[in-house]
């Protein structure tokens, strides 16, 4: 699960890493209060620079407009008009854009150097790891690409957590100096720990920066400016908090839907419906439509354990994108049963109606029975065809559809 | 022979009393496997509807029966306490079929078996498979209908967890008198690839499903290594899937160490970056776990690439020559 910037500000401010002062805002009134108090908060009298951010998951928002530095309070309520009132079009949104609502309302700071902190589980030493840059500000991936030397990967122990004197080393091997490494060693050990108390998968801060000397400050402050979170599903139930962050209007209508019924279904671009038992059976069925000349519209995985009322659920969300000409049903029964897969297109078929070809192919537990009910219901299904097989029926799939 | 259990495995459930617990263990009886127990905390002293003694504990189940596996079907709050519980009780083979185990748990629980194991010979080693994933299987020959406890699958064979046993066949029935291991992240593709390979004539020795979690048991490497060391398994097919970056690991560690007969398959060529595939580990993130850099990795350790799912059993048949 994601969550917007200002949240992931909350978090970190609630675990004692200083942010600069800011408010999220839902309307235009509220923005010249709003940049008011930011410049006062952040002591510097009525006028500073503050920056008013668009509050969406999807990236490239500079580019598109949706990140601006105001000098004004009057040029705050222009940008708040502007991000309020536009949709948000960047090369990670779909074509039409995404309507904003939410805007974070920040103070500007004087950035003397960036640096980038983030804590993700790795997969391969099985452990949560630190990753540390002095090469802030930029995406992590290019760092990589370009000086993967510059680089920090430290280990975290799962049961001691991330100790005192690793962070120490980290912070003066990124290059801090005097009293910024005390500050920056122990907002370590706060995102560390924040990342396992709070189940995350991803805990980012992107730029943790130094503000230059100052009469208050001669070694700079270290501040974390923008964050990023990503939290573990399978933990939710636990975190009730986090659960309270979740903002639905960033998903898909139709993959909300299916996780109600315990489906998991995503969207995509192409014609060919599938519904699937099993996570990788799902994906193989995506690549053999592929594979046989057709474009999947959907992953549609429905698990186990679903029930027939599920999965006519499951029926009526791919039939309900006009994209779709037609269906395959590819089901393996362990868990699954066959038989309640087909109940399951013979109640679609009364419900929804298939208009368009539908191909099935069925193997496994119960088999016997759940070709029988397909057969019996055959005379009311007239697009359905059976499918001796995974490379059969992706052929009649992608040749009805054509 | 045949890899982690086999006809005299001995095999509790821990949640032998929910829902799927009572079934699967009612599955498992039916295709032969020698369940001894089940352990619910509150119900210890009772029996189960086969007349299977109930326990308070992992410990007590262990010493009234002398299990020496178990499979898990807890609730996933309570998924990653339960793993630990068998293995401070001395269970040998923990199969985790819980689907949804926090990631921050299963960090903790393999820290905890990678302390238990280090140093030890395989003879030695707890192995823990899973979480999320549909079990083990060695198949026995065909000896009943297995309908119920008066006719058994086979008395030969051990399945521990969520499989249909009926499609594996053992070899003294595939006429091509090969037998395949079989490992995978995936349920059903393993199905899948049991049917194919069953279909042509080749037998399975063990198959194995490591799950779909990042964060998990036994891996690609460990099942290899029982592959290649185990005399009656003439050939290993591996299913991987898109997200992290086990199956190039596994390419390597073939390339140096599998003298068998190879084939791969991998799942997910046209999974979109940034989205998690049904499985939680299933998610190319930041460029990395991308199918076509599996691919390649397998192909440079001389695996037989499977061009689809449906080219599995047929890509194993040609990696033996038959």
């Amino acid at each position: 699960m994601k969550i917007h910037e200002y949240q992931a500000r909350q978090i970190l401010a609630d675990a004692g890493i200083p942010v600069p002062a800011g408010q999220m805002i839902e309307s235009i009134e509220a923005a010249a209060p709003a940049y008011k108090r930011a410049v006062a908060e952040a002591g510097l009298g009525d006028k500073g620079l503050v920056v008013v951010k668009a509050q969406v998951h999807a990236g490239g928002r500079g580019k598109a407009g949706f990140v601006k530095l105001v000098r004004s309070a009057q040029e705050a309520e222009d940008a708040a008009r502007f991000m309020l009132t536009h949709r948000m079009v960047s090369p990670q949104t779909p074509p039409e854009g995404l309507e904003v609502k939410k805007l974070l309302v920040a103070a500007g700071v004087d950035i003397a150097k960036e640096y980038y902190l983030a804590i993700t589980t790795d997969r391969t030493t099985r452990r949560n790891v630190l990753i540390a840059s002095s090469e802030g500000g930029v995406e992590i991936e290019e760092v990589a690409k370009k000086n993967p030397g510059a680089i920090i990967k430290e280990p975290i122990h799962p049961l001691l957590g991330l100790q005192a004197c690793q962070a120490r080393d980290i912070a003066y091997r990124l290059g801090f100096k005097g009293k910024q490494v005390a500050q920056a060693a122990k907002i370590m050990t706060a995102l560390a720990k924040v990342y396992a108390d709070r189940d995350c998968a991803l805990a980012e801060i992107n730029p943790l920066i130094v503000t230059p000397s100052s009469a208050a400050h001669p070694d700079g402050q270290v501040l974390a400016i923008d964050a990023k979170f990503n939290f573990d599903d399978n933990a939710l139930f636990r975190q009730p908090a986090i659960q309270g962050m979740f903002d639905p209007t960033e998903e898909n209508a139709n993959e909300l839907k299916a996780a109600k019924f315990g489906l998991n279904y995503i969207q995509l671009e192409g014609n060919i419906g599938c519904l699937v038992n099993g996570a990788g059976l799902a994906m193989a069925t995506m690549d053999i439509i592929k594979h046989a000349g057709g474009q999947p519209a959907n992953f549609l995985d429905v698990g186990g354990g679903a029930t027939e009322e599920a999965v006519t659920e499951g029926f009526r969300i791919i039939l309900s994108d006009s994209s779709v000409k037609g269906v395959l049903v590819n089901i393996f029964g362990g868990i699954m049963r066959c038989d309640v897969i087909a109940q399951a297109i013979v109640n679609a078929a009364q419900q929804v109606g298939f208009k368009v070809p539908l191909v099935v192919r069925l193997e496994g537990t119960n088999v016997q029975a759940g070709r029988k009910l397909l057969e019996d219901a055959r005379s009311r299904i007239p697009t359905m065809q059976a499918a001796s097989d995974l490379s059969d029926a992706a052929k009649k799939v992608c040749a009805a559809v054509g | 022979m045949s890899i982690l259990v086999n006809a005299s495995t001995k095999v509790i459930c821990q949640g032998i009393t929910g829902s799927f617990g009572a079934q699967h263990t009612r599955g498992c009886l039916h295709y032969g496997t020698k369940m001894v127990g089940g352990v619910t905390p509150g119900k210890g002293g009772t029996k189960d509807e086969n007349g299977l003694p109930i326990f308070d504990t992992v410990r007590q189940a262990v010493e009234g029966t002398g299990a020496n596996a178990t499979m898990i079907f807890v609730p996933p709050p309570f998924a990653g306490d339960a793993i630990l519980e068998a293995l401070f009780a001395g269970v040998k083979v923990i199969c985790a079929i819980t689907e949804g185990v926090p990631v921050q748990d299963m960090v903790k629980v393999r820290a905890v078996l990678d302390e238990h194991n280090a140093g030890k010979s395989a003879a030695e080693k707890t192995y823990l498979v899973g979480p999320n994933c549909p079990g083990v299987i060695t198949p026995g020959p065909k000896t009943g209908e297995g309908a119920g406890p008066a006719s058994v699958y086979t008395n030969a064979g051990c399945k521990i967890g969520i499989m249909p046993g009926y499609i594996n066949r053992h070899i003294s029935e595939a006429f091509k008198k090969k037998a395949v291991g079989i490992v995978s992240r995936s349920g059903t593709l393993t199905y899948e690839a049991v049917w194919q390979t069953s279909s042509l004539g080749l037998a399975q020795s063990t198959c194995v499903g490591i799950g779909g979690d990042p964060v998990r048991g036994v891996g690609f490497i460990d099942c290899l290594e029982l592959f290649q060391n185990d005399p009656d398994t003439h050939a290993i097919l591996m299913i991987g899937e898109i997200g992290g970056s086990d199956e190039e690991a596994a390419a390597a560690w073939a390339k140096k160490h599998v003298t068998k007969p190879l084939a791969g398959f991998i799942a997910g060529r046209t999974a979109p970056p940034g989205r998690r595939m049904g499985h939680a580990g299933a998610i190319i993130s930041g460029g990395e776990g991308t199918a076509e850099s599996k691919i390649a990795a397998l192909q440079a350790a001389g695996f037989e690439i499977a061009q689809t799912p449906a080219d599995m059993g047929a890509a194993i048949a040609r990696a033996m020559r038959l």
